[in-house]
């Protein structure tokens, strides 16, 4: 059994039938349901064995037609994501879960009662693609202006600022 | 009173080297005599007292022209004014996010008049090569500008030339341009008291 079986295993024993996909990265990642999210982070924050106590990171994607990532999951059309970094210091393990979310109705149970620090990223998350974070204490907008109304980092949102007049397109070979 | 506005005299074309240029007047041996507007532009532009607002590398440049190579100091400028209310000039060296939009407005709101805005760099004026969401795409879309200085960043001597043109206005505008008609519009197409 290779190490990267032998921790396959113990995620089973963990996780169980919570992870829809595995894939043996240079950072372990799986696939869960966005409903199991928050369970399967207790679950392995809390497991004596995998330990994994430290979230290194909480982001948001946007996949506007779902061609990406290989999930489980048929394709389904747009869909917005999540993904969690974790970390086992004293192992020196890392593991990614992932998971998506309907666009029409973005929600997910908050990191914050495991994981304080999720607190800032879940914002941010919020902030840039609309991901509505339910028990969080104060999900509000955290690096873009409070009167913004968009989201961003979707990708359906246009780069350019809207509120420039002066960019004649001829000039810019379009 | 020589038009505000007339094209800036390169000082290589000038006649004179000189620091202070003199005003048209009478005088003697000892003594001295002009109009109280042109002794107060006088005034104003010698000791002008600027605010910098440094958000990027615009401010390093800045930083450069306050420098002993460049001397903002020659200009009579070397007394920074860090506190809005004290300061003639404000000197907006960035990028200008537009979350920082309201913090700016603010204090050009706390300067006293006459005051004066020099916008400095591409993203000071236009927004820069940061045409995106988060960005203001140049300071005059919250407050009203004198003088533009274009470059990414600009050169110190681009810096100097831009003060020397907010000189030239604060010389030859009127004392009280602030009741002029234009002003009071201007003021009101951006909604400042």
């Amino acid at each position: 059994m290779s190490v990267d079986e032998a921790f396959f295993a113990e995620l089973r024993r963990v996780l169980g039938d919570r992870i829809l996909s595995y894939e043996a990265d240079d950072v372990p990642t799986i696939v869960v349901e966005a409903s199991d999210l928050y369970d399967a982070v207790a679950a392995l924050r809390d497991d004596e064995t995998l330990a994994f106590r430290f979230l290194t990171t909480l982001f948001g994607m946007h996949y506007p037609t779902n061609a990406e990532p290989a999930n489980a999951e048929p394709a389904t059309g747009e869909r917005l994501g999540v993904q969690v970094l974790l970390q086992n210091m004293s192992a020196g393990r890392r593991l990614r879960l992932t998971c998506t979310l309907p666009v029409e109705r973005p929600e997910l149970r908050s990191l914050t009662p495991l994981f304080p620090s999720a607190n800032w990223m879940e914002r941010e998350t919020y902030d840039f693609f609309g991901i509505r974070f339910l028990g969080h204490p104060n999900l509000k907008r955290i690096l873009n202006i409070e009167t913004m109304t968009v989201f961003p980092m979707r990708k359906d949102f246009p780069l350019e600022d809207q509120s420039r007049d002066d960019k004649d397109d001829r000039m810019f070979g379009r | 009173m020589s038009d505000p506005y007339q094209p800036f005299q390169p000082l290589s074309k000038a006649k004179t080297l000189s620091p202070v240029e003199m005003p048209p007047g009478y005088g003697g041996e000892g003594f001295f005599a002009t109009t109280l507007g042109e002794a107060v532009g006088l005034a104003r532009k010698g000791s002008m007292w600027p605010m910098p607002y440094a958000t990027s590398c615009c401010g390093i440049e800045f930083m450069g022209t306050a420098g002993a190579s460049y001397d903002i100091g020659r200009f009579g400028m070397e007394r920074f004014a860090y506190s809005p209310r004290q300061a003639d000039l404000l000197m907006v060296m960035g990028t200008i996010a537009k979350k920082l939009g309201p913090a700016l407005r603010e204090i050009y709101e706390q300067m006293a008049e006459p005051r004066w805005v020099l916008a400095v760099g591409a993203c000071a004026s236009s927004g820069g090569i940061f045409d995106t969401y988060s960005v203001l795409q140049g300071i005059d879309r919250i407050i009203p500008v004198d003088v533009y200085v274009p470059g990414c960043p600009p050169r110190p001597e681009q810096i100097l030339d831009g003060i020397l043109r907010v000189h030239h206005l604060a010389k030859h505008e009127s004392l009280r341009r602030r009741d002029s008609a234009e002003y009071k519009a201007l003021q009101a197409h951006y909604g400042i008291e």
